[in-house]
């Protein structure tokens, strides 16, 4: 963040929004769920490479591009649908998990251009044009991250559910500066509950990392 | 969650608009507040005004005032140099607050408008007359142990509300003297930060002062005088992520061991951040001393009243206030 930075170029709004009466659109909204079960997920199209233009659409239905780990994906889907879930549902991406839907577990953790950020408390509409990286993102190729590799080596986790959001959030916390101690880590990976109490393990993959100046 | 339209204006004008003329429509910023009522099905908009990208993401220096636009995320406010150097009382609330997750999707104007955390509020099988005016507080005659012990009725009526306002932000912004900047269908106008949240009265529905359509654009704060002595102490049932039981922020001007100014505002005691003018009052001109912040907050704590389970407050909140004190004081 600085001074000056520059706001996004947002191009003008196209004005294909329409208004419906809920009871047609709950009858299309069904329609629309029993097409879905037909084939597993007929929403995607590779995008050919655009700006950021607005999503466009109506209340069933909305279109826009998102870059998920490296692949530019047009996607198309109810305005409803968080990250999280197309993610999960639509893209077959289940390595992020779903812990409490609200916000309050960490479980969700993905990076949007970099950032960590709760998957669950966003709509993937609102991410448009923006990069997301998660969990089957991390590692390249065969060859995983340094803080996979860590967490492994200190057994950074027992049943493994809160792991995927513990190290994108690990990663993030050590790109943002906050890993420097003990302390440091407790505070700023506070956002990832692990119900197997992982904790003290997971703080020493991190800090191994950290003074380990391993490039992550 | 019911269904919404999906709408991304590119003009402050169009946005207000959008909003001001469709009672059911709502912006959304970072989303980490509406979502949640929205999945809880507490809040139900039929149109979604994404704000995000409208021009209000830069930090400015002003005459005489920081300029933080109201899309300016948690996180960039907290790790922004300016801020750093001349509101750390800023800095130390924001990273008190939520998590890293979380305060890098958050922003300035959604964090101010976040609704109260009073689990009747969120539970749609309690009454509550924050949710439906006139059925009734669950928390009342409930498990209360969260809620106000400021600027609650006497005798409570079926109207009544005494839910807390959660927001570390807030906190922080009151104790700053900050103004909060909104444009609407009729033009800009400027709230101070003790007149943005409002006590509940009869109408607990509405948490601010802040009229339908209007936009909240920036908060701007006065030059620093307590780019040292402050501190932001937060009481909570765990070491972090979690919202206040009771907050305090504590800024104080020292010159020579003697209090030239002081501001002290605190969290989770009110339904807005509840400034404590009286003890300011009794600190200016004071010589740093642990006696005389226990003066300080006795006074504050004059009119306040608990409920059956948050009596513990009433003792946490006068330590708390001695303790940021002494913190921001650097008095061992
Ligand atoms: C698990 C959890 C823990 C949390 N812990 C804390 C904590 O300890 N301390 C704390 O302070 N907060 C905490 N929060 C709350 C969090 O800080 C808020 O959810 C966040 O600040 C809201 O900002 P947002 O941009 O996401 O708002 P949104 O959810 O986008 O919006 C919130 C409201 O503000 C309105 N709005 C947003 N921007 C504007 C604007 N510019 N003008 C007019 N209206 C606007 C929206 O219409 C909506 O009604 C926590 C949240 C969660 C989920
Ligand atoms: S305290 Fe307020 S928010 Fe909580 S149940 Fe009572 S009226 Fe609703
Ligand atoms: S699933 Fe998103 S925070 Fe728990
Ligand atoms: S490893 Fe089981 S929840 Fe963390």
């Amino acid at each position: 963040m600085t001074d000056d930075k520059p706001d996004d170029p947002t191009p003008p709004d196209d004005g294909t929004f329409f208004e419906q009466s809920d009871r047609r659109l709950f009858l299309k909204q069904s329609l629309a769920v029993a097409s879905l079960t037909l084939s597993p997920f007929p929403f995607l199209k590779t995008a050919e490479p655009d700006s950021d233009e607005a999503p466009v659409g109506n209340a069933e239905k909305v279109s826009f591009t998102l870059s998920v780990n490296g692949k530019k994906l047009r996607l198309s889907t109810d305005p409803r649908t968080t990250l999280l879930d197309l993610l999960r549902e639509q893209l077959g991406l289940t390595g992020t998990k779903k812990g409490c839907d609200f916000g309050q577990c960490g479980a969700c953790t993905v990076h949007v251009d970099g950032q960590r950020v709760l998957a669950c408390l966003s709509f993937a509409v609102m991410q448009n044009g923006r990069k997301i990286t998660t969990i089957e993102g991390l590692a390249k190729g065969d060859r995983l991250h340094p803080m996979q590799e860590a967490f492994i080596k200190h057994d950074g986790f027992q049943c493994g559910y809160c792991t995927p959001g513990q190290l994108m959030s690990a990663v993030s916390c050590l790109r943002e500066g906050r890993a420097n101690s003990e302390a440091d880590i407790q505070e700023y990976m506070s956002g990832n509950l692990c119900r197997c109490g992982a904790y003290p393990n997971i703080v020493k993959a991190i800090l191994d990392v950290k003074t380990g100046g391993q490039n992550a | 969650m019911k269904p919404f339209e999906y709408v991304r204006p590119s003009t402050l004008q169009e946005a207000i608009e959008l909003v001001a003329t469709n009672p059911k429509a709502q912006f959304i910023a970072g989303g980490t507040n509406l979502i949640d009522l929205m999945k809880h099905n507490i809040a139900a908009p039929g149109k979604l005004v994404d704000i995000n990208h409208l021009p209000l993401k830069k930090i400015e220096k002003r005459d005489g005032f920081l300029r933080i636009g109201a899309l300016v995320l948690n996180s960039e406010v907290a790790s922004h140099k300016r801020v750093l150097a001349s509101h750390p009382l800023l800095v130390q609330a924001l990273n008190a607050g939520a998590s890293g997750q979380l305060r890098n999707m958050a922003t300035v104007g959604g964090n101010l408008l976040q609704r109260t955390r009073c689990p009747y509020f969120y539970d749609r099988a309690f009454p509550c007359n924050k949710r439906i005016p006139g059925s009734g507080c669950g928390a009342l005659g409930g498990i209360n142990r969260m809620h106000a012990i400021f600027g609650v009725p006497e005798k409570p009526d079926p109207r009544s509300c005494i839910a807390v306002h959660p927001s570390d932000l807030s906190v922080a912004l009151s104790a700053l003297e900050a103004t909060v900047w909104v444009q609407g269908p009729h033009g800009e106008r400027q709230i101070p930060m003790n007149d943005f949240h409002r006590l509940p009265n009869n109408r607990p529905e509405q948490d601010t002062t802040l009229a339908n359509g209007e936009l909240i654009t920036a908060v701007e704060i006065p030059d620093a005088v307590f780019p040292k002595h402050v501190h932001y102490l937060k009481v909570r049932d765990r070491a972090s992520y979690a919202f206040a039981l009771v907050s305090v922020a504590a800024a104080l001007d020292i010159d020579q061991n003697r209090i030239k100014t002081v501001r002290l505002a605190m969290g989770g005691v009110a339904h807005k951040p509840w400034r404590l003018f009286e003890a300011e009052k009794l600190l200016t001109g004071q010589t740093v001393s642990e006696t005389i912040f226990r003066q300080a907050a006795e006074v504050a704590m004059q009119g306040a009243r608990a409920f059956e389970h948050n009596a513990y407050k009433l003792k946490v909140a006068p330590n708390a206030i001695v303790q940021a004190l002494k913190l921001a004081a650097s008095l061992s």
